[in-house]
């Protein structure tokens, strides 16, 4: 047990083991070619219970794909999952069930997660009869889900069609936590939400957390929300966590170049620091399925130095608990 | 009532000016009464939430609205001191991508898949009578200038081969290409990554301040309005409810909804988790536009008279530049 990042004390909710997902790419016509993309290549991380590990980094850094291995929406490639101390096998029916009944998801876009035909009592009853609770029993618990989430429980019968946006996604949340889900993966949950309705479903997922002791997944790419929700960030570059630390420590500390160069590209809404002095990256994220040797960030960073090329910095804990994934760390901190 | 800013010095003149702007949806008013004037090498940031008319308006002064969408009749608008409302589509042409370019939220969509991007721009020049070498040769120093990596190279691309950051560069490039007075920017970085967004807004910042272009940008960010922005205006459900210079709008919003708004951003400095500020409801239905001022449904000040008259954009105390606002409480607003 040397993982880097792991639980001090007691068992964590979750704990996730060297893990790796990598897509084969198709050559021409449906011929398979040897190359892959790592999306997610060999990530070390734990969550407690009821508390927000948030994901961040630019699209395709496998922030998503970490959250879908996570649920078993996507099969692994490589690592281990426990939860709450027991192995997850994606292979067995005891390891599915227990994904399906404890980790649920709320996904970006709340219009495309409804069934446009189903009542929304029904969408949010689903995942109870499912699991074989009784119609009457199912209408009861969903009509105090409704009112948990902050909406009118005679909203039953409706169809999605008659929600706002803000509203979709409180009825996207009560179905996510139908079954008492004790992780929920949040991908980009406010995202495709007006500023003043972000406040509101924010302020639900926080309040909602404290009463039944969540745990959330918090994954996305905007930074001023992830401070606000986290207790903890993890920082992900080309399928790596290249620094992870308490929230609070993390912003007022980044020690990667790229979580620096990422905070300081975040627009501040407050004109009179209009002209700071931004680090900034040059050049785009390189292909996922040709990634440079050595530091993920090697083609883009201002601090590189040759051997930035040799070898994969390990994710080594500069401070306690705060993890970070590069070789001149302490020399770049002064 | 004045809602014409005086201008900041002599040598600024006014690129745009728009009064009495209104777009009618079918038979809907869905903007209403917009008073705008922009001025030359000056960023004006229209903001407000999905539905509340920004894209609108921008589309009416570019002479884009969507089919069932028409001007109202009142409108005028004037680039240069032309006036555009009432122009044919063949009288538009001559001054889209000369005299005023837009570039968009999506830069793929934008361009033509099955073109070169380089072609593409200099399509922008041809169709204006240049020469194809010497539209090559512009749209060549255009690419170095909006900062892409061997633009020969780049030129002979297809939008596929280029990375979202890329593409949203070569927008502007073909925007600019034509040398126009105005710039509207439709959400232009809010399809990229914060990096790439960095990279974005720091080259139109530098390419406005070389070519002196009025830019309106529109946006539902306000990180990205007070970095880009030395003007606000805030619309809320069809019309300007504030319009202010950014950082008075910043540190003294009049309007509740304005107020709100900024409220409602989880801020850098403020306690995480902590409760946020929230606007209560949503926005309202553009087929039941609320009487009155049509903020009042979600409004902790709103009394009876909010809910009879429109309250009109009036002027503000305000230490520079001229501040407006549209409420009849403006007064109270700093108590929220």
């Amino acid at each position: 047990m040397n993982s880097p990042v792991e639980a001090q004390h007691d068992t964590p909710l979750l704990e996730v083991r060297g893990l790796k997902v990598h897509f084969p790419v198709r050559g021409g016509l449906g011929r398979k070619n040897n190359r892959v993309v790592k999306a997610v290549d060999g990530l070390d991380f734990f969550l407690r219970k009821g508390e927000t590990l948030s994901l961040v980094g630019e699209s395709g850094c496998g922030k998503s794909t970490t959250g879908y291995a996570l649920l078993g929406m996507l099969k692994p490639t490589a690592g281990e999952i426990f939860f709450e101390g027991k192995k997850l096998d994606s292979q067995d029916r005891e390891g599915r069930r227990i994904a399906r009944d404890r980790f649920q998801i709320v996904f970006q876009d709340p219009f495309a997660s409804l069934n446009p035909k189903m009542s929304i009592g029904d969408s949010i009853g689903e995942p109870l009869r499912v699991s074989g609770t009784d119609r009457r029993q199912c209408r009861a618990r969903v009509e105090e889900l409704l009112e948990l989430v902050g909406l009118h429980p005679s909203y039953y019968d409706r169809l999605p069609n008659q929600f706002s946006g803000g509203q979709r996604q409180r009825i996207v949340i009560a179905r996510a936590l139908a079954v008492r889900p004790s992780l929920i993966v949040c991908d980009e949950p406010v995202s495709a939400l007006d500023v003043s309705i972000r406040s509101q479903i924010l302020n639900l997922l926080i309040r909602l957390q404290r009463e039944l002791n969540i745990a959330y997944l918090f994954i996305s790419h905007d930074l001023s929300v992830v401070r606000h929700i986290s207790d903890r960030v993890a920082v992900m570059y080309l399928g790596h966590i290249v620094e992870l630390a308490e929230s609070r420590e993390l912003f007022r500390q980044a020690l990667h170049p790229y979580t620096k160069a990422l905070f300081s590209a975040i627009p501040l809404p407050d004109p009179e620091i209009k002209h700071r002095r931004r680090l900034i990256l040059s050049g785009d994220l390189p292909s996922p399925l040709n990634p440079p040797p050595g530091c993920p960030l090697v083609t883009r960073c201002p601090n590189r130095r040759p051997e930035c090329e040799k070898a994969l910095p390990p994710l080594r804990e500069l401070r306690p608990g705060h993890f970070v994934a590069c070789g001149r760390a302490e020399e770049l901190e002064n | 009532m004045s809602t014409q800013p005086a201008p900041l010095s002599n040598e600024k003149k006014a690129v745009l000016e728009i009064s009495r702007l209104g777009v009618l949806l079918r038979d809907i008013s869905a903007v209403e009464n917009i008073n705008l004037t922009l001025y030359s090498g000056e960023a004006l940031a229209l903001v407000g939430e999905s539905g509340c008319g920004k894209s609108l308006t921008s589309l009416g002064v570019m002479g884009l609205l969507p089919h069932i969408a028409r001007l109202a009749p009142e409108s005028s608008i004037k680039l240069l001191g032309r006036e555009l409302a009432g122009l044919n589509e063949a009288e538009y042409n001559e001054i889209r991508g000369v005299e005023m370019s837009m570039i968009f939220q999506e830069p793929f969509t934008s361009l033509n898949p099955l073109m070169p991007v380089g072609s593409q721009i200099c399509e922008a020049l041809t169709v204006h009578g240049m020469s194809p070498e010497k539209a090559r040769e512009r749209t060549l120093e255009m690419l170095e200038l909006v900062g892409i990596p061997e633009p020969g190279v780049r030129f002979g691309q297809y939008p596929f081969e280029l990375s979202g950051g890329l593409c949203q560069r070569m927008m502007i490039a073909l925007a600019l290409v034509g040398k126009p007075a105005l710039l509207i920017a439709d959400e232009p970085t809010t399809a990229l990554d914060v990096t790439i967004q960095a990279q974005i807004l720091d080259l139109m910042r530098d390419l406005m301040n070389k070519t002196n272009t009025a830019l309106l940008i529109i946006t539902h960010d306000m990180g990205v309005v007070a970095e880009v922005a030395d003007r606000v205006a805030v619309m809320y459900a069809g019309r300007i409810v504030e319009l202010a210079d950014v950082a008075e709008l910043f540190r003294n919003p009049r309007h509740p909804y304005s107020k709100m708004l900024l409220g409602s951003i989880p801020g850098l400095a403020d306690e995480p988790k902590a409760e946020l500020r929230t606007i209560s409801g949503t926005v309202p239905d553009i087929r039941h536009w609320p009487e009155g001022c049509r903020f009042h449904t979600r409004c902790p000040l709103a009394d009876d008279a909010c809910r009879s008259g429109v309250p009109p954009l009036t002027e503000q105390p305000c230490a520079n530049g001229v501040h407006l606002a549209a409420c009849m409480h403006a007064d109270k607003t700093e108590l929220l």
